[in-house]
């Protein structure tokens, strides 16, 4: 009875965060999440030129590390003569809102209808399953540049457009976490004492599946971000002069042969941030859920 | 398992059915599409016209069922660019398009197949790391801008491969290498989990105490069984392709369906973008049929629960 072993108990959040510390994907993803987020934020701030300007005298300059290249124009100018720079500062405002603007939306509508399916099962189950399959059987790409061409391309159409296109993972995670819950004994519990569907759903549902919420948020985020370059690529989503990546990319195309810099920029600009938001939501749910990993 | 199937084809059909409601009334949550035809120029005796030709007169329930009759017939109207029957359009681009796709998720399988058993036979060895940093890549390349990269690399700078086009075999070397490497990390991370599981089973344990030899071990009793749900998974990839396959065939000017799509889409071609909405969701759906029919035929268990 003397030698017990000792029991260290580790509260939950201390746990965690050492876990955070330890994920180096997580820590890199964060990093460059929180400084895009504040290079967006700061952006009036810290753009050297304005992103509109053209001037036409200085067209197509090549970036600094070029041999033609000035600190001028760090990055260039583009077929207009604005800085490219400037324009890769304001355009992560662009990304960002739109990645955000859209799984805020799909958020919404996939989490509700998962919830539902998942705490009421039954007819109202089969609802949700079927409207999850008939989405899952559009093609996004093409739908989402049918509706934009029909409407017309604007910021606010593509981020509602994306959202809500994008609401099937958060129903099908929302609906098998829920389900999960709802056979709890504590949910029983509630039920016995007699507190309503809703109170239920809100204080005791909700607070244990919002880890899951926000890893799926995270990603949907980069995946909105990935589709509305995609889409301004094509022409149909941001509209010109905006400083969309997908955009940049796509008006420096016609000189890419020449001027490679002119897609490799916003490519890359594009590619790291899309990185780091997925490092940084599969970090959370290695975090959140180890169990969960593979 | 004929109750399991039928249940199975009608659930497809009900979805095929909500899908062209959906991709009809596209047509209506845009202006009044008699006077996007008509043009800008056009008097109102013009539109009425066109809007008694066409029928949109009409309510659009009845429109709508009118529709749906001639499109089960295989008539999903003329397009307004091309002038010609739609369905004539989608069936003269789909074979580029399928030609594409099949190289693609043939790619794809072949990418992530072998790297997945690699990195289960060795978690966290170097092959699993470079599979798992192959699939992150994945997630995060924008497929246009992996199209443009490989354009400068392979058809300007070392002159391997044509730019853009569709005649011969070299056209479909890119377009398939940037389709299939999306479809590779999903297929990739399932064969991994599906081979880490049935490696720890106990008839593999089994097998390898009678003193079968490692490949037969891996290849006969562990990857069969590890493939089932890859089989699955392949199919939607594929039907998810289509979708990709507009990106990737704008960008290298390949005469398929999804360029079709890109082109009658700016030039506002309702009807041809309704068809094809309709031609691609009719795959996707026939084919995750067809997939859980055949997994519901070699796993009993699914057919029953």
């Amino acid at each position: 009875m003397t030698d017990l072993p000792q029991i260290t108990s580790t509260s939950p959040i201390s746990g965690v965060k050492s876990r955070v510390l330890r994920h180096k994907g997580m820590m890199i993803g964060s990093t460059i999440v929180v400084l895009v987020v504040l290079i967006a934020i700061l952006a009036p701030l810290i753009a050297p030129h304005d992103p509109y300007h053209q001037d036409l005298l200085n067209r197509l300059k090549p970036p600094v590390w070029d041999s033609r290249g000035t600190w001028e124009h760090i990055f260039g100018t583009d077929h207009l003569g604005r800085d490219y720079l400037s324009r890769l500062i304001y355009g992560s405002r662009i990304s960002l809102l739109i990645g955000i603007g859209a799984a805020l939306i799909s958020g919404i509508i996939g989490t509700f209808l998962g919830v539902m399916a998942g705490y009421f099962g039954g007819r109202v189950d089969m609802v949700v399953t079927f409207l999850i399959t008939v989405r899952l059987s559009m093609p996004v790409v093409l739908v989402a540049l049918a509706v934009v061409a029909i409407v017309g391309g604007s910021l606010q159409v593509v981020i509602g457009v994306l959202g809500l296109l994008l609401w099937d993972r958060f129903a099908v995670v929302m609906r098998s976490s829920t389900l999960q819950i709802r056979s709890m004994d504590y949910v029983t519990a509630a039920r016995a004492v007699g507190c309503s569907t809703t109170r239920i759903l809100m204080t005791e549902v909700m607070p244990n599946v919002v880890n899951n919420l926000i890893v799926i948020a995270t990603l949907e985020i980069a995946h909105a971000i990935i589709l509305e370059a995609a889409l301004s690529f094509l022409g149909l989503g941001v509209q010109p002069p905006l400083p969309s990546w997908g955009l940049m990319v796509s008006e420096g195309k016609d000189m890419m042969l020449f001027e490679p810099w002119l897609i490799t920029i916003p490519g890359v600009a594009l590619f790291a941030l899309v990185l780091s938001v997925n490092l940084l939501g599969d970090g959370m749910r290695d975090v959140t859920a180890p169990e969960n990993r593979n | 398992m004929i109750t399991y199937a039928l249940k199975r084809s009608i659930l497809a059909i009900l979805v095929a059915l909500t899908v062209s409601m959906i991709s009809f009334s596209l047509l209506y949550i845009s202006s009044d599409p008699a006077i996007a035809m008509a043009g800008e120029t056009a008097s109102d005796a013009d539109i009425e016209a066109i809007r008694e030709l066409y029928g949109f007169d009409r309510p659009i329930v009845v429109q709508y069922w009118e529709w749906l009759k001639k499109a089960a017939s295989g008539d999903l109207g003329k397009s307004y660019y091309f002038r010609t029957d739609v369905s004539h359009l989608i069936a003269e681009r789909l074979p580029t398009t399928m030609t594409l796709g099949l190289c693609a998720i043939i790619f794809a399988i072949g990418l992530a197949v072998p790297l997945g058993v690699a990195s289960a036979i060795r978690p966290n060895s170097i092959i699993d790391r470079v599979s798992l940093f192959l699939s992150v890549m994945g997630q995060a390349l924008p497929s246009f801008w992996f199209a443009l990269i490989l354009i400068v690399l392979f058809s300007v700078n070392l002159r391997w491969l044509p730019v853009s086009g569709s005649d011969t075999w070299q056209h479909f070397v890119m377009p398939t290498i940037v389709l299939g490497y999306y479809a590779a990390p999903a297929i990739m991370r399932l064969t991994r989990t599906g081979m880490l599981e049935v490696l720890s089973t106990d008839y593999i344990r089994t097998a390898r105490a009678k003193g079968l030899r490692p490949p037969v071990v891996l290849f006969k009793h562990a990857l069969r069984n590890a493939i089932i749900p890859v089989v699955s998974l392949a199919a939607v990839q594929f039907g998810f392709m289509l979708g990709g396959s507009i990106v990737v065939e704008t960008i290298f000017a390949l005469h398929g369906a999804g360029f079709l799509a890109w082109e009658s889409i700016t030039r506002n071609d309702l009807p041809t973008v309704q068809g094809l909405i309709l031609a691609f969701s009719l795959f996707y759906i026939i084919l995750t049929l067809i997939a859980d029919l055949i997994n519901a035929w070699l796993d009993p268990r699914i057919r029953i629960g």
